[in-house]
């Protein structure tokens, strides 16, 4: 599986479970579905940019600050939004994009056409 | 007059019962080993300035049996042009009388002498899969080899593998006839001719291969019904011997591989080395393998095991995420 893919993945299931989290906060809980949503959109933009960066990128440092720098920016947009909640969203997000960083990194092929374990 | 030392006389015996190269090509080197039917020594191509490596048939052969079937076995080399199978550069006959063949010289080292610390589950399966593959292709151009064991397979220093000692092979089929025509001997003195008919075939009753490899009916002598599955079992216990000489446990859908393969029933073992290497390609890519049923707990386990990366990931999320819902909510 390639970098890009593996990141889209990631990216979207960990979108899923972070939207899915909302529940645990009362007053956003009508809007779930929508949340769910939005964040596992969130998370495969996320997934595919720090991907596309891990093919260009070899370094683990890197890749982990890039995932977590996107994370952030991302999630800050859709705080921005919603003009509030901005640490309870941009936390998760830069998480989010932390992880994603470092598993495009050690994990997923560079090339398109070589064979991978993983 | 002086009397030659016990040191000086050990070396001259020890030379002259050494083949005689003169007027042929190669220049010895050194005796690397010795087979079943012959010794192998390193010697250097004079003319392409090479290291060759040459089997030469140097035991008492009254009969021509020998000398027929090592020719044999250059023929069934020749004729398996595969990178899996060591190529042969020459034939033909010494000034002494003795037969011999020229094959590149392989570096490396015998599947028998694994280590077994460095050498991993994973690299093991992989050198497997590149014998199945050689095996295959033998098969598919009607050989069979008889005579698969770790001793007779070379790991060389740069990954490659190769099968060696096809000199007990059988030729199922008579494809590639124009292989069977004299083959210049270099320098040599004169040249080969095709194998007998007779030295072509073993006897049936006669047993051929190596206890513990070869399958049933191998070793009760049926060399007449022998076919491929003779061979799937061979491969069998060299996947055994690969397995228990591992430092760990071996897990057991490749033990359940190796049992199928080496089912004393042939119907019952893989129908083809293809499909052997086939199930071994499955195990190493997480997934279900045609000899191990699985039931859920079983399928559960290896789906685990196939997506653990991503598993571990998505639970430290949740993990941190759950940390944090929990500081929020404080």
């Amino acid at each position: 599986m390639n970098k890009v893919v593996y990141g889209l993945i990631l990216g979207g299931i960990l979108g899923i479970f972070d939207g899915l989290t909302s529940w645990f906060t009362p007053e956003v809980r009508p809007q779930l579905l929508m949340i769910v949503v939005g964040s596992t959109i969130k998370g495969i933009i996320a997934g595919v940019l720090i991907g596309f960066f891990a093919r260009k990128v070899h370094s683990l440092t890197l890749g982990v600050l890039f995932g977590l720098g996107v994370g952030l920016l991302l999630a800050f947009f859709i705080a921005h939004m919603q003009g509030k909640y901005y640490f309870e969203v941009m936390l998760p997000g830069g998480l989010v994009g932390l992880i994603v960083g470092y598993a495009t990194q050690k994990y997923g092929n560079s090339g398109l056409s070589t064979p991978s374990r993983s | 007059m002086s009397w030659l030392s016990d040191e000086a006389i050990s070396r001259l015996q020890a030379a002259s019962a050494l083949p005689d190269f003169g007027g042929t090509r190669y220049r010895l080197v050194d005796r690397v080993g010795s087979g079943g039917m012959g010794v192998v020594y390193l010697a250097e191509d004079s003319i392409l300035g090479r290291r060759v490596a040459l089997k030469v048939l140097d035991f008492p052969d009254a009969s021509g049996e020998l000398a027929a079937r090592l020719l044999r076995e250059a023929h069934i080399l020749a004729r398996l042009e595969h990178p899996g199978i060591v190529p042969v550069h020459d034939a033909g006959t010494l000034s002494d009388g003795c037969v011999f063949y020229a094959m590149k010289f392989v570096e490396g080292r015998r599947l028998d002498h694994l280590d077994v610390q460095k050498d991993t589950l994973f690299d093991r399966l992989r050198i497997f899969q590149r014998i199945c593959d050689t095996v295959a292709f033998a098969h598919a151009r009607g050989i069979i080899h008889r005579d698969l064991k770790p001793g007779n397979v070379m790991v060389g220093s740069f990954g490659e593998v190769l099968v060696m000692d096809w000199g007990v092979a059988k030729i199922l089929s008579s494809a590639p006839k124009s292989h069977n025509q004299a083959v210049p001997a270099g320098n040599a003195s004169t040249s080969i001719h095709s194998p007998t008919a007779a030295a072509s075939e073993t006897a049936h009753g006669e047993v051929l291969g190596t206890v513990g490899y070869m399958s049933p009916e191998q070793a009760r002598g049926e060399i007449a019904s022998l076919d491929t599955r003779s061979d799937i079992f061979s491969l069998g216990a060299v996947l055994q011997y690969l397995l228990t000489t591992l430092a760990s446990t071996p897990p057991q859908p490749l033990s359940a591989i190796a049992r199928k393969a080496m089912q004393a029933d042939r119907e019952s073992r893989y129908a083809s080395a293809i499909c052997l290497g086939q199930d071994i390609g499955s195990y190493l890519d997480g997934l279900p393998v045609s000899a191990y049923p699985e039931n859920i707990f079983r399928k559960i386990a290896r789906w685990a095991s196939r997506y653990r990366v991503a598993i571990v990931l998505v639970l430290t999320y949740l993990i941190v995420r759950s940390l944090l819902l929990l500081w929020f909510r404080r």
